[in-house]
């Protein structure tokens, strides 16, 4: 790797460490600022706990902000992933609520605007939707919780001591337990921007266990989280402490949990995995904010105790947050690719060429899109997505979803089965699909469609199954192994 | 690491009940002494008692002590700490009274005549009722906290029924023939019993307020 990757990856591991020095105080604030726990331990436990989460259950929610905008370009990786630190930095100066989530959200569609590329509009609703039942959902299992353990003391009429050290290892689980689910969520944040830029590539450690690139990639931004823990959130805990509504210990622990639970419920893949499999509707694994998580557990729990002492302010702080932390992250990003591309000159994002060959408006039809309107165009390519996004609009007017299949389908992503890079697809695809690319060697295809197609002719493991609740994960490991042999057998775009 | 903070929790629970039970101890024979007094005056018997409380006096200190250092030494309930001190040592000035009373009643010998027996004994029991009363408020406290209340209730009616009573007995004395020196001597004492109970209310006022603030 040199090392200009690693200076762009240098505002990722920025944008980690702010939110290592300032979500941590989530999990731990409470604990911490009432010294049950010394910070020692705390950041310990925090940091190790972020790690798992972030290398074994990260990849979920980075998904769906893979989805929303694929940054194809690091330098567009590190713009975004900059203009979320600064936004989140500056309006922390500033006194108002931020949220990592919202603002890197804001930062992908500034990137999207400044290249051209689409937002996914299904992937934003998903996305923004998730940020209001974040504190709604934190709030009712913070009540349910709370309601609970008021009920077990009451019944257990513990001597107050014994509680206490009950609440201290609580405390202690809990943090444990939110610190993970702070990893496997939030590390989406910090290097979801990259995963489409990833400079690293999969490894298996002695054919025992894989190492994915995306988990090294992980790795890495829990490191600098782990390091924002240690160098500067004890000073965030020990003011978060008198915080929003005067807790017991007992009552700081139930709104640990609840934050944990929900942070959990949205990126983990074992439980989407154990929903599926039950036909149950899945929960969508999505970046959430660990502060508005917090916030809302709290607001539950002061509600349960009729309402009074609550700063309504604050609710209303979060409000504007949601608004203004994500136009205020595009802006910066925006204004910073401009000046990244023209003053220094830096690739932010790369072209994408299209064309509307017989062949790709055969596929379209097969799809069931009407394509008399755009056959005029049979033929010509486009160098320039928004030139010809632009161009296709005005043949036929067309809504979102039918336009996102169009670029899909006409995208131009030359590949060439290359038989010497085939042994490192090894533990990543299975034997026969293996052997699949395999009969394929010397091949080339034009587009990613095609390339798919050939697969699914040459083995039915290349297939996918219907689009059921049940079978979403299988479809989703198959889509990640097709990317992984495109990724492989990409051919570099030629300079236009 | 949880061996090691569930061992010291439960050292420090014993040595919280022992001192509680230490009180009780000191508030029977509190009571004791007095109605000894009453009946035999300054007897052996009622030496006895005098140094009984005594030493339960210095144990209760040295428990007091104990789970100061506890609890400071291995930064147990940090949040709640200063009100469980702050609520020990209040108890614990329950007991110094005890003994400071009855050390009075040694030295001074008041001659308590036969006619006020009855109503110095009713101060006394009322006094100690409300101890009493106190002490299952502060087991309450550390144990259920809800309880509380029920035992508050019961600390302020008997420090209100013994304000009556030493009201009545203070007029009485006042209104005897008793030389004026006497009456000063008779109601001194009176009020020293009578004091123990307007102790356990503050105390019981400062329970209630540990209550609350455990229970956000």
């Amino acid at each position: 790797m040199d090392a200009t990757i690693l200076i762009f990856l240098g505002s990722g591991l920025f944008l980690g460490w702010s939110l290592g020095a300032n979500d941590a105080a989530n999990v731990f604030g409470t604990a911490v600022g009432t010294r049950m726990v010394k910070f020692g331990t705390a950041a310990l436990i925090c940091s190790l706990f972020i790690i798992l989460g972030a290398v074994l259950s990260g990849a979920g929610a980075a998904h769906t902000l893979g989805k929303l905008g694929a940054i194809n370009a690091i330098g567009g990786s590190f713009m975004a992933a900059f203009a979320a630190a600064i936004t989140v930095y500056g309006m922390t100066k500033l006194g108002l609520p931020v949220s990592t989530s919202q603002a890197i959200v804001g930062a992908i569609i500034g990137w999207n605007l400044f290249s051209g590329f689409p937002t996914d509009t299904g992937s934003l609703i998903k996305i923004v939707g998730t940020w209001i039942a974040c504190p709604l959902l934190a709030g009712v299992v913070g009540v349910v919780l709370y309601k609970l353990t008021t009920l077990f003391v009451g019944w257990a009429k513990l001597h107050i001591v014994r509680l206490d050290a009950y609440t201290r290892l609580g405390l202690i689980l809990a943090g444990a337990f939110g610190s993970f689910a702070l990893g496997a969520n939030n590390i989406a944040n910090v290097m979801g921007v990259f995963v489409s830029a990833n400079p690293f590539t999969s490894f298996s450690l002695g054919g025992l266990a894989n190492f994915s690139a995306i988990q090294q990639l992980f790795l890495l931004g829990a490191l600098a989280i782990a390091v924002g823990v240690f160098t500067y959130s004890k000073r965030v805990m020990l003011t978060v402490g008198g915080g929003l509504f005067p807790l017991s210990p007992v009552g700081a622990w139930v709104v640990v949990v609840a934050h944990s639970v929900v942070l959990f419920l949205f990126a983990s893949r074992g439980l989407e995995h154990f929903l599926a499999s039950s036909g149950l509707p899945t929960i969508p694994l999505v970046p959430v904010s660990s502060s508005q998580a917090v916030v809302g557990a709290v607001i539950g729990i002061a509600l349960l105790k009729g309402g009074r002492g609550i700063k309504w302010r604050v609710l209303l702080n979060i409000s504007s947050g949601w608004v203004t932390t994500p136009v205020v992250a595009c802006l910066v990003c925006f204004v910073g690719l401009f000046f990244l591309q023209n003053v220094f000159n830096q690739q932010v994002y790369r072209e994408a060429s299209y064309i509307l060959s017989e062949t790709v408006l055969e596929h379209l039809e097969g799809r069931g899109i009407a394509v008399d309107r755009l056959s005029k165009l049979k033929g010509r390519q486009f160098d320039k997505v928004r030139e010809f996004r632009r161009t296709i609009n005005e043949a036929a007017e067309l809504d979102e979803d039918v336009q996102s299949e169009i670029l899909a389908s006409a995208r131009i992503e030359e590949t060439l089965i290359n038989p010497s890079k085939i042994w490192r697809l090894d533990n990543l695809i299975s034997s026969e699909q293996q052997q699949a690319v395999y009969r394929l060697q010397g091949r080339r295809f034009m587009h990613l469609w095609q390339l798919e197609e050939a697969l699914v002719e040459q083995s039915d493991e290349w297939r996918s199954l219907p689009s059921t609740t049940a079978n979403k994960l299988a479809n989703r490991k198959l889509h990640d192994q097709r990317l992984e042999v495109h990724k492989l057998f990409r051919l570099a775009r030629p300079a236009p | 690491m949880a061996i090691t903070l569930f061992g010291r929790t439960r050292q420090l629970e014993s040595e919280i009940d022992g001192f509680l039970d230490v009180l009780g101890d000191a508030n029977l024979a509190f009571k004791q002494a007095l109605s000894l007094f009453l009946q035999e005056g300054k007897s052996e018997r009622f030496t006895e008692k005098l140094h009984q409380v005594a030493d339960l006096e210095t144990r209760g200190d040295g428990l007091r002590r104990k789970i100061l250092t506890n609890m400071y030494a291995e930064t147990l309930m940090p949040d709640a700490r200063g009100d469980i001190l702050k609520l020990l040592e209040s108890l614990d000035n329950i007991i110094n009274k005890f003994e400071e009373t009855l050390w009075y009643f040694e030295t001074e010998a008041p001659d308590i005549p036969e006619a006020f027996h009855a109503a110095y004994q009713e101060l006394a029991d009322l006094s100690c009722a409300a101890v009493e009363a106190l002490i299952l408020a502060s087991r309450a406290f550390f144990r259920d906290a809800p309880a509380i209340k029920d035992h508050m209730h019961k600390v302020l009616y008997y420090e209100k029924e013994s304000d009556e009573v030493v009201t009545k007995l203070r007029g009485g004395i006042f209104a005897s023939d008793l030389p004026l020196s006497n009456k000063i001597h008779l109601r001194f004492f009176a009020e020293r019993i009578v004091w123990i109970a307007d102790i356990a209310e503050d105390i019981a006022d400062e329970l209630s307020i540990y209550a609350i603030k455990r229970a956000t």
